[in-house]
C-alpha cells in the first residue's frame, strides 16, 4: 500500500528537482481540476468518435442499402428486422439514431474546427499586425472589429448566410467572419502590451525583419490569452453552427450535422418520439458543455495574475 | 460636444449605408426570383411582363437606386410571396417581437436580481454554488435545444403549457398583446423563458459580483453597525448600488434579445418578425429579408447612438479621448 505511494512521491519530487519545463508547469497546473481532468478525457472521447465515426458506428446511416424505411421511429433499444438493435431508436427514414449521432458529431466538430483554425489564423495576424505596426490602418481595423462586434453574432451569421446561401464552404466562411473579430481584438491586446518590452525593443535592434520580430517575438508570448479565446471560441462556433443548421439556413440536408438532427426530429416531438431529437441534443451539449470546462480551466492556468 | 454628436450620427449614417449595399447586393446574388415565382408555365411575353412588373430586368445597381429611392418614402419594396409591402408586414409582426422580447427582459430580471443576490450574499454557500453552476449552463446551453426541451417536458409530457402561437390577444393602444389574458400569458410563458435564459444567466453574475463587491463597502458596514436589519441593507443599500450596472448592460443587450428571439420565435412558432424572416430567405423573399436585415440594424445603430452619446454626456473623458483619436 505504502509502496507504491512512496515511489509516486520520489517520482513527483525528482521531476521537480528536473527542471520545470513551462509546459510541464501547465500539465501539473492544469491538471489540478479533477472536473477539466474529466472533461478533457470527454472531449477527447467525442473527438476519437466523430473521427472515427465510420468505423465504430452500427450501421452507416447515409447508406440506403443499410436501412429500411420500414425500422422507421423505432423507440431506444428496439431490435431491426435484420437483428440490429437500435441503442438510442430510429428517425423518421430508420436511420440509427447512434450511428447518426457519431457522423453529425463528425460535421458539428469539423466545421467548428475549421472556421475556428481559419478565424484564429486570420485574426491573429491582423491583430499582430496592427498592434505591430499601428497607425491609420490600425485605427480603420480596430474600427472595423467594433462595428463588427457591437452587433450579436448569430445577426452577422444571419446576413452573411442569407447573402451567401446554405452549403458547408459557405457556413464555415460565415463562421469566420464571425469569429476573426474576436481574435483579432484579443491578440491586439495583449500584443500592444507585449510591444513596448524590452525584448521587443532588443529585437528590433538587432535589425531582424518585422516578419521575424512578430512571428518568432511577439507571438510565443501573446499565444496564452489566444488559446483560451480559441477553444472558448470553438464551442461558440459549433454552437452557432447547430443553432443556424436547425433554422435551417445553415448546412444543406446532405450534410447533417447535430443541427440538422435535432430539426428533424423536432416534427416528431409533439406525438411523443422524443428521442429523435433529444439524444442529438445530449450530444451537442456535452460536446459544448466540456470543451467550455476545459477553457474555464485553461484560462485559470494560463492567466500569470493567477500563477502561483 | 454637438461636433462629438455629429461625428457619431455620420458614422453611424455611413455604416447604415454599408450594410444597405451589403444586404442589398448580397442577397440579389442568391438564387434567382424568376425560377421561383414565375410560373414556368408562362410563355416568353407573360414571363417578361411579370419580370418587369417586379422591377428585376433593371441591372443590379439600378434596383440599387430604385430601392434606396424607394426606402426614403418608407418603402421597403413588395414581398414576393405575400404581394404586399415588405415593411408592412415586418411592422404588423413587430409587435409580437417586442413583446416577447420584453417578456424575457421582465424574467431575466424578476429572476436573476434575487438569485444574483443571494450568491453573492453567501458565495461559499453550497446555494451559492449552485446558482453559480447554472449560470454557467446558462451560457453554454444552446437556446434552440432548451427550447425544444421545454416543449417536450411542459407541453408534451405533462401537457401544462401550450407549445406554439400567441393564444388569445387583446388591443393594448391598438396593439395586439398576449400577456393580458390568461390564454396568451400561458403561450407566453416558455418562449420568454427560453429567450430569458442567457440573459438571466448574466444578470445572475453581474449582480452577484455587484453584490460582493457592495457587501465590502464602508456604507453597507456602517448600515449593519447602525444595526438595521438584514433586509433592509440588502433591499436598500446593496440593490440600489447594483442595479445601476445591470440596468446599463441589460439596456445594450435588448437589441440582442430582439436578435436572438429570430430562434425562440422558431422553436415556438411565435408570429414575429424573426420567423417571418426565417421563412422569407428559405423563400428567397429578398424584399423581406433586405427590409428585416436592414431595420434590425438600424435599431442596433440607433441603440448603439443614443448610449455612446448618453455616455459622453454623463462621461466627458469619452469624447476627449474621441477628438484625440
Amino acid at each position: 500500500m505504502t509502496a507504491p505511494s512512496e515511489s509516486m512521491r520520489l517520482a513527483s519530487m525528482e521531476s521537480a528537482a528536473e527542471a520545470e519545463t513551462p509546459l510541464r508547469r501547465f500539465v501539473s497546473d492544469f491538471c489540478e481540476s479533477k472536473v477539466a481532468i474529466a472533461a478533457m478525457l470527454v472531449f477527447a472521447a467525442i473527438a476519437f468518435v466523430a473521427c472515427f465515426a465510420p468505423l465504430i458506428s452500427p450501421q452507416n446511416p447515409y447508406d440506403l442499402a443499410e436501412i429500411d424505411i420500414l425500422d422507421g421511429r423505432l423507440p431506444p433499444g428496439a431490435q431491426s428486422m435484420t437483428g440490429l438493435r437500435f441503442v438510442l431508436g430510429t428517425d423518421d427514414q430508420g436511420r440509427d439514431m447512434l450511428s447518426a449521432i457519431f457522423y453529425g458529431l463528425r460535421t458539428s466538430l469539423a466545421v467548428g474546427a475549421m472556421s475556428g483554425f481559419v478565424a484564429l489564423c486570420i485574426g491573429m495576424s491582423i491583430g499582430l499586425a496592427t498592434a505591430y505596426f499601428g497607425g491609420r490602418v490600425d485605427t480603420i481595423i480596430m474600427r472595423i472589429v467594433d462595428l463588427q462586434l457591437s452587433f450579436p453574432a448569430i445577426l452577422v451569421a444571419l446576413i452573411l448566410l442569407a447573402v451567401l446561401g446554405k452549403g458547408v464552404d459557405k457556413i464555415i466562411i460565415a463562421l469566420v467572419i464571425v469569429q476573426w473579430a474576436y481574435y483579432a481584438r484579443t491578440v491586439r491586446a495583449s500584443a500592444l502590451v507585449e510591444r513596448r518590452k524590452e525584448y521587443i525593443e532588443a529585437a528590433a535592434c538587432l535589425a531582424l525583419s518585422h516578419w521575424r520580430i512578430v512571428f518568432r517575438h511577439m507571438l510565443p508570448n501573446v499565444l496564452p490569452p489566444l488559446i483560451v479565446v480559441g477553444t472558448v471560441q470553438v464551442a461558440h462556433a459549433i454552437a452557432l453552427e447547430a443553432t443556424l443548421s436547425f433554422l435551417g439556413v445553415g448546412l444543406p440536408v446532405t450534410e447533417p450535422s447535430l443541427g440538422l438532427l435535432i430539426a428533424n426530429g423536432f416534427d416528431y416531438m409533439m406525438t411523443g418520439k422524443y428521442w429523435i431529437s433529444f439524444f442529438p441534443g445530449v450530444a451537442l451539449l456535452i460536446t459544448i458543455v466540456s470543451i467550455n470546462l476545459v477553457g474555464d480551466q485553461l484560462r485559470d492556468t494560463l492567466n500569470p495574475r493567477l500563477q502561483r | 460636444m454637438s461636433v462629438f454628436i455629429i461625428r457619431r450620427l455620420l458614422q453611424s449614417a455611413a455604416v447604415i449605408v454599408l450594410m444597405s449595399l451589403i444586404v442589398f447586393f448580397g442577397v440579389n446574388v442568391i438564387g434567382n426570383p424568376v425560377d421561383i415565382l414565375i410560373n414556368p408555365e408562362f410563355d416568353q411575353e407573360e414571363m417578361e411582363r411579370a419580370i418587369k412588373a417586379l422591377g428585376l430586368d433593371l441591372p443590379p445597381w439600378q434596383q440599387y437606386f430604385v430601392f434606396v429611392e424607394n426606402a426614403f418614402k418608407g418603402d421597403l419594396g413588395k414581398s414576393f410571396v405575400f404581394g404586399t409591402p415588405a415593411l408592412q408586414l415586418i411592422v404588423q409582426r413587430m409587435p409580437a417581437t417586442l413583446e416577447l422580447a420584453f417578456a424575457a427582459l421582465f424574467m431575466s430580471i424578476i429572476f436573476g436580481i434575487p438569485l444574483g443576490v443571494w450568491a453573492g450574499l453567501r458565495p461559499d454557500s453550497a446555494v451559492g454554488k449552485t446558482i453559480m453552476g447554472g449560470s454557467i449552463l446558462g451560457f453554454s446551453l444552446p437556446t434552440f435545444w432548451v427550447g425544444i426541451m421545454m416543449i417536450m417536458i411542459f407541453a408534451v409530457m405533462l401537457g401544462w403549457l401550450p407549445s406554439t402561437g400567441r393564444g388569445e390577444t387583446t388591443e393594448l393602444f391598438g396593439i395586439e398583446v398576449s400577456f393580458l389574458t390568461a390564454d396568451g400569458l400561458a403561450h407566453i410563458l416558455m418562449p420568454a423563458i427560453n429567450l430569458g435564459l442567457l440573459k438571466l444567466s448574466l444578470v445572475i453574475r453581474l449582480s452577484r459580483a455587484g453584490t460582493r463587491e457592495a457587501a465590502l463597502q464602508d456604507y453597507v458596514k456602517f448600515a449593519r453597525a447602525k444595526g438595521l436589519s438584514q433586509q433592509r441593507v440588502v433591499m436598500v443599500h446593496i440593490l440600489k448600488n447594483i442595479l445601476i450596472p445591470v440596468v446599463t448592460v441589460l439596456g445594450l443587450e435588448f437589441g440582442n434579445l430582439i436578435a436572438f428571439s429570430v430562434v425562440t420565435e422558431t422553436v415556438f412558432a411565435w408570429p414575429g418578425m424573426g420567423k417571418l424572416v426565417i421563412d422569407s430567405i428559405q423563400l428567397l423573399d429578398r424584399p423581406i429579408v433586405v427590409a428585416y436585415l436592414l431595420i434590425v440594424v438600424f435599431m442596433f445603430i440607433t441603440i448603439n447612438l443614443v448610449v455612446d452619446v448618453l455616455y459622453s454626456v454623463l462621461d466627458p473623458r469619452v469624447r476627449l479621448q474621441d477628438v484625440k483619436a
